[in-house]
């Protein structure tokens, strides 16, 4: 069943458009890659869905609504989350604190919630009175999911989480991703790591120069021989 | 000396109060407000057209309490004082920061903005009451405690430091404890961030007003008990209350109120070395050289 479809989105920060009718689509409890070189327009789409871009052209569907051109206050509030890549987190905050906001438009008793994403996060747990901006990039981007996740989401779209990270912590990052994704979230995710993204992607999508280059499942994506060569490196 | 650091702690409490409102405007909405010393003057002016005016006209007694050089009338019109300020701020933060946010103004215009906003609310103050100095209680006899080392403190000032230290405590447990206490610090954080998570960040920015504007009135109230009413008295006060504020690093509530202190003991206890006209130099002194030696404050990272 498909959960949410962005369909031929054009969309730029100023007059200059930075995606050219681009179209994806995201079935209930999938994970969806989004990969491409720099500048290929991958976190513009992520923003355009979200609500932080106005597309000029183009639908944006999610369940039975027609979300295109709602505020991200609403979005959020329809059941999509939204992890920016960078400054993802309230640094002078604790954990738990980090977490509270992210249930801020929750008002109902969300302590099951709470509990539920310390179980997917263990060390986020032993740590809950700690301010974020103490921790490392790998915990902060944990914190960062876990805030996403406060709202019980069904969509959470995840902008490049490995980017800047050790390559130790990398997998670890792309194994909660898979966690998250078992507990039946649909994941949206943008990346640079492009052969990790399309091991744990159900469907894949290569953008280049803000258009729909290629679209097949990961695996297929994977063994595709020019996407091995310009994205995968060799 | 200990008298001087005394007198010091009470104006420095004074300083903390509206620096900490000024510090958290700036932490949320990202200008610095040249009106915020306006604000002070606009809350003593306000508790003194409640407590000459209006009550007297309703026929409140206006007894003192003890040794205090007040009574009801104060008591009634303190928190009225503090509300009409507070909307005052929102009501400018609707009519014009609002909109020029809207137009994605940078913050040198929002601070001009805020500088005509700051003459504006003098002028009004200086056509309704005049250039004098005023008193809430005109010809009064200011009795003081005598306190060991040859000290002395009068009642108001001990009465000044409790209301500060319950307003500080008050905010500190809004700020902690409360829902939109919480969203606020995380606006301030990251303001995009919480724009994501949902919070209407627009009205975490009419709180912050309204907080600010009504901690300022009351520093000005307390002022005003404390020596006496002049349409520039926050006019003057603005820059102890910028140098506190960065003292006590641009955004921090908690360096605000050191920040605020450290500077009205040290333009207090400067008084025994210089002409007291010298005070307001000492505050403009101490934050040069805090922007040469730590310009990201006491409380700030590098």
């Amino acid at each position: 069943m498909i959960i949410l479809q962005a369909k031929d989105i054009t969309v730029g920060y100023t007059e200059v458009d930075i995606l050219h009718e681009v179209s994806i689509t995201a079935g209930s409890g999938e994970i969806i890659s989004i990969i491409g070189p720099n500048g290929a327009g991958k976190s513009t789409l992520l923003k355009t869905i979200f609500g932080l871009l106005k597309p000029r052209h183009g639908t944006i569907t999610f369940k039975e609504w027609d979300i295109t051109g709602l505020k991200p206050n609403m979005v959020v509030r329809k059941g999509i989350s939204y992890v920016p890549q960078v400054d993802n987190v309230f640094p002078s905050m604790t954990i738990q604190e980090n977490l509270e906001m992210g249930a801020f438009i929750r008002n109902d008793d969300y302590s099951q919630r709470l509990k539920e994403v310390y179980e997917l996060f263990p060390a986020m747990a032993e740590r809950r009175k700690q301010k974020v901006g103490h921790l490392s990039g790998g915990q902060r981007q944990m914190v960062a999911m876990g805030r996403a996740l406060m709202l019980d989401p069904q969509v959470l779209l995840l902008d490049e989480p490995s980017a800047g990270l050790a390559p130790v912590l990398v997998s670890g990052i792309f194994e909660k991703i898979r966690d998250i994704n078992a507990t039946g979230v649909a994941i949206v995710i943008v990346e640079q790591n492009a052969k990790e993204a399309l091991k744990m992607a159900h469907h894949g999508y290569v953008l280049a120069m803000g258009r729909n280059v290629l679209d097949d499942t990961g695996d297929a994506l994977l063994a595709n021989e020019e996407v091995g060569r310009l994205y995968l490196g060799g | 000396m200990v008298e001087l650091t005394i007198y010091g702690i009470v104006l420095g409490s004074i300083i903390s109060l509206g620096s900490i409102g000024l510090t958290l405007v700036y932490g949320i909405i990202r200008f610095a407000n040249f009106s915020h010393g306006d604000f002070l003057t606009a809350g003593a002016y306000v508790a003194l057209f409640l407590v000459t005016g209006i009550m007297a006209w309703i026929g409140i007694p206006d007894t003192n309490f003890g040794s205090l050089s007040f009574g009801w009338r104060m008591v009634i019109a303190f928190p009225i004082s503090m509300a009409v300020v507070a909307g005052v701020a929102i009501l400018l933060d609707q009519i014009l920061y609002r909109r020029l946010r809207a137009k994605k103004s940078g913050a040198v215009i929002l601070a001009m903005s805020s500088l005509g906003a700051a003459f504006i609310i003098r002028m009004i103050i200086l056509i309704l009451w005049g250039a004098d100095s005023l008193f809430y209680k005109p010809g009064l006899m200011r009795p003081a405690i005598e306190l060991p080392l040859g000290a002395k403190i009068r009642p108001d000032q001990i009465l000044i430091l409790c209301v500060v230290l319950f307003l500080v405590a008050a905010l500190h447990i809004f700020l902690k404890s409360t829902k939109m206490g919480k969203a606020m610090r995380a606006t301030a954080d990251n303001k995009e961030l919480a724009l994501v998570t949902g919070i209407d960040t627009e009205r975490i920015i009419i709180w912050t007003w309204g907080i600010g504007g009504a901690l300022a009135a009351a520093a000005g109230i307390l002022y005003g008990i404390d020596v006496q009413l002049h349409p520039y008295m926050g006019w003057n006060f603005l820059i102890p209350l910028f140098a506190a504020t960065i003292l006590g690093s641009i955004g921090n509530m908690y360096g605000a109120l050191i920040g605020g202190l450290i500077i009205g003991v040290a333009q207090q206890v400067s008084t025994a070395f210089l002409m007291p006209t010298y005070k307001l130099p000492v505050a403009f002194i101490i934050m040069i050289l805090i922007l040469f030696i730590r310009p990201q404050g006491i409380f700030g990272k590098e």
